[in-house]
């Protein structure tokens, strides 16, 4: 059972990295990693969103949203099936759970909160974070697996953007070409990663 | 060698500002400064007098490559007269018209014939990569005007040596193109580079055209035959039966065999004996880390450990000893040569012990735990190349933090 949860975490920290191999959450992946300091807490963030998100997502998809999930309620609901709701839900929950961090973090850490900016309010819109939810939905996760799959997609994600950052503080004194400064360097550079991830591609665990 | 410098001095004005080749003055630099040690010296300090510089460090590399460009032109050759001697046919290839037009005899104990055999394939591939990539470099010096730097130099001959004889010379332009002008110019040119640009090429070649250059299968340039000449490679072999697989790769091959390089493989990379020479070499120059190749050794023998000890059934890989996957597939050169690039390697030496070490884990459990890659030295190094920089953070938070406890600010 461990070995299942094991491989699950690792898929989803390295082989299907969600910034990497899905390439979602790429807005803030990009604007926020010019700072090791600064990817540093976004990706703790993206770790912490996610976590709870994603679990959370599913208790609302088993008990509310799916055909027949209203059952518990009472036998006339069982015929319903509200997982057209799916989305509306999904982002109301994450949208409530960044509420939480970024009160938190204004409150314990303010000069983190004055970094990220409006960078921390995006992440309730960031793809990577509903992603996770939907494929939750997809994979037919349960709680357990869910959480540990939230937790993984969050290390993912976290080590794609602080080594990212990493770079591109070492990279300060290149001489990139005018028209690649910024940006589009960093879109290449994406790519390459990319490619350094993809030893892990093909693993079956 | 004073009448070379005078020839040298007499042209330099046109190349210098003003005169009428000033836009080539990269090719004359280059010239000049792979001759005699430059007499320039940094306007400002801090100033290091050292008649190392960047371009005898990368001629040593190079020198250091040397037995392994040996061995590629032998193995290579080697391979197809053992593949012909075992009932293959020759490849209906200009390289077998010129043999026969040569008189060589297809006769793997004939060292001469298995070496020109071996250059007719090997030398081809190398002229193209310095044909296209070097006319890549000094397009990209001449247009943003800094100097053609010897790293290419490095780069070039290192990925003939990756790539498997039969692969096509399109091929080799197209993924020399992406590792320079990808891999290293757009970012600034030598010294800026992420990853390594060779191996950045080879992967680029290995993702875009796996038919070609893949770890499984190895492109011994003959027609093989149904004798038991698979042509896949040891470490796919090991992952269908394990060791005994392994040894039973085109009809029996030994440890001392695969030590020696005399099994098919990539052009250059299969021989651990002149990786060695060449790691000497290196480590005897200062020029390669010692610190990375420590570690990445103890990575691979503590990370085949570990899975030895765990077992499997189902994978037989599990149990293969260390010893084997020292000499097996890209270890040995990837380590010497592509690990130890002084630029996208860690800076740090703390950084240093953690990457080497986390390249030999890497390896191994790509080689062991991913079945769609049965070799992941190339893949291990890249990972890492990606972490390098991030590593160099830590070391260097962690040494601000020592200092600031020590002082007591």
């Amino acid at each position: 059972m461990l070995e299942h949860y094991l491989s699950l975490a690792v898929k989803a920290i390295f082989v299907e990295n969600m910034a990497l191999a899905f390439f979602l959450g790429m807005c803030s992946f990009l604007a926020c990693s010019k700072k090791v300091e600064t990817a540093l807490g976004l990706g703790a963030a993206v770790i912490f969103v996610l976590s709870i998100t994603v679990p959370a997502n599913n208790l609302i998809y088993n008990y509310l949203l799916k055909e027949g999930a209203l059952a518990w309620a009472s036998p006339q609901l069982a015929g319903y099936d509200l997982s057209f709701l799916g989305y509306l839900t999904y982002i109301g929950t994450i949208a409530a759970m960044v509420q939480i961090v970024e009160m938190t973090l204004d409150r314990f850490f303010p000069a983190l909160y004055g970094a990220l900016g409006v960078f921390l309010p995006l992440i309730a819109v960031n793809c990577a974070i509903l992603g996770a939810s939907l494929f939750m939905v997809e994979r037919d996760y349960t709680l357990a697996e869910s959480a540990v799959f939230g937790l993984g997609s969050g290390i993912g994600w976290f080590l794609a953007v602080v080594a990212l950052a990493a770079i591109r503080e070492r990279m300060r004194y290149s001489n990139v070409p005018a028209g690649l400064r910024g940006l589009g360097i960093t879109f290449i550079l994406t790519g390459l990663m990319a490619i350094g991830f993809m030893a892990f591609s093909g693993i079956a665990l | 060698m004073n009448a070379l410098r005078k020839l040298l001095d007499s042209q330099a004005h046109h190349f210098e500002k003003g005169g009428k080749l000033e836009k080539l003055h990269p090719f004359y630099e280059a010239v000049d400064t792979f001759l005699y040690s430059p007499g320039k010296v940094t306007r400002s300090a801090s100033h290091v007098r050292d008649a190392i510089d960047l371009k005898r460090i990368m001629i040593t590399v190079v020198v250091a490559l040397l037995p392994a460009v040996y061995m590629a032109m032998y193995n290579t050759g080697y391979q197809i007269h053992k593949a012909i001697a075992g009932g293959a046919l020759p490849l209906d290839r200009w390289q077998t018209a010129a043999m026969q037009w040569l008189g060589l005899p297809f006769d793997p104990s004939n060292v001469a014939a298995c070496i020109v055999h071996g250059a007719l394939y090997y030398l081809p591939v190398l002229l193209v990569t310095f044909l296209v990539g070097g006319n890549a470099e000094a397009l990209f010096a001449v247009v943003r005007r800094h100097e053609i730097n010897e790293g290419f130099l490095v780069t070039g001959m290192l990925f003939p040596l990756v790539l498997p004889p039969t692969i096509p010379l399109w091929q080799v332009a197209l993924g020399i193109l992406f590792g320079v002008v990808v891999g290293k110019e757009i970012f600034g040119g030598t010294g800026m580079n992420v990853l390594n640009p060779a191996l950045t090429a080879r992967a680029f070649l290995f993702f875009a055209y796996p038919a070609e250059i893949s770890g499984d299968k190895v492109w011994i340039a003959a027609q093989t035959s149904p004798d038991g000449y698979s042509g896949a490679t040891a470490l796919a072999n090991g992952a269908v039966g394990g060791l005994p697989s392994i040894e039973q790769t085109t009809g029996g091959m030994s440890w001392w065999d695969a030590f020696l390089g005399l099994v098919p493989g990539s052009m250059g990379e299969t021989s651990v004996l002149a990786c060695l020479i060449g790691a000497l070499i290196l480590l005897l120059t200062g020029i390669g880390s010692w610190r990375i190749m420590v570690s990445g050794v103890a990575g691979t023998v503590l990370a085949t450990l570990l899975l030895n000890a765990i077992g499997s059934q189902s994978n037989l890989l599990f149990n293969v000893p260390f010893w084997w996957h020292m000499v097996l597939g890209g270890w040995a050169f990837g380590l010497v040569f592509m690990a130890t690039d002084p630029v996208s390697a860690a800076h740090s030496n703390a950084g240093k012990w953690v990457y080497g070490f986390l390249i030999g884990v890497l390896a191994i459990f790509i080689r062991v735990l991913n079945p769609a890659f049965p070799e992941g030295m190339m893949l291990a190094i890249l990972f890492m190349n990606v972490f390098a920089s991030l590593i160099d953070h830590f070391v260097i938070r962690a040494n601000i933090r020592r200092r600031k406890a020590r002082y007591a600010v």
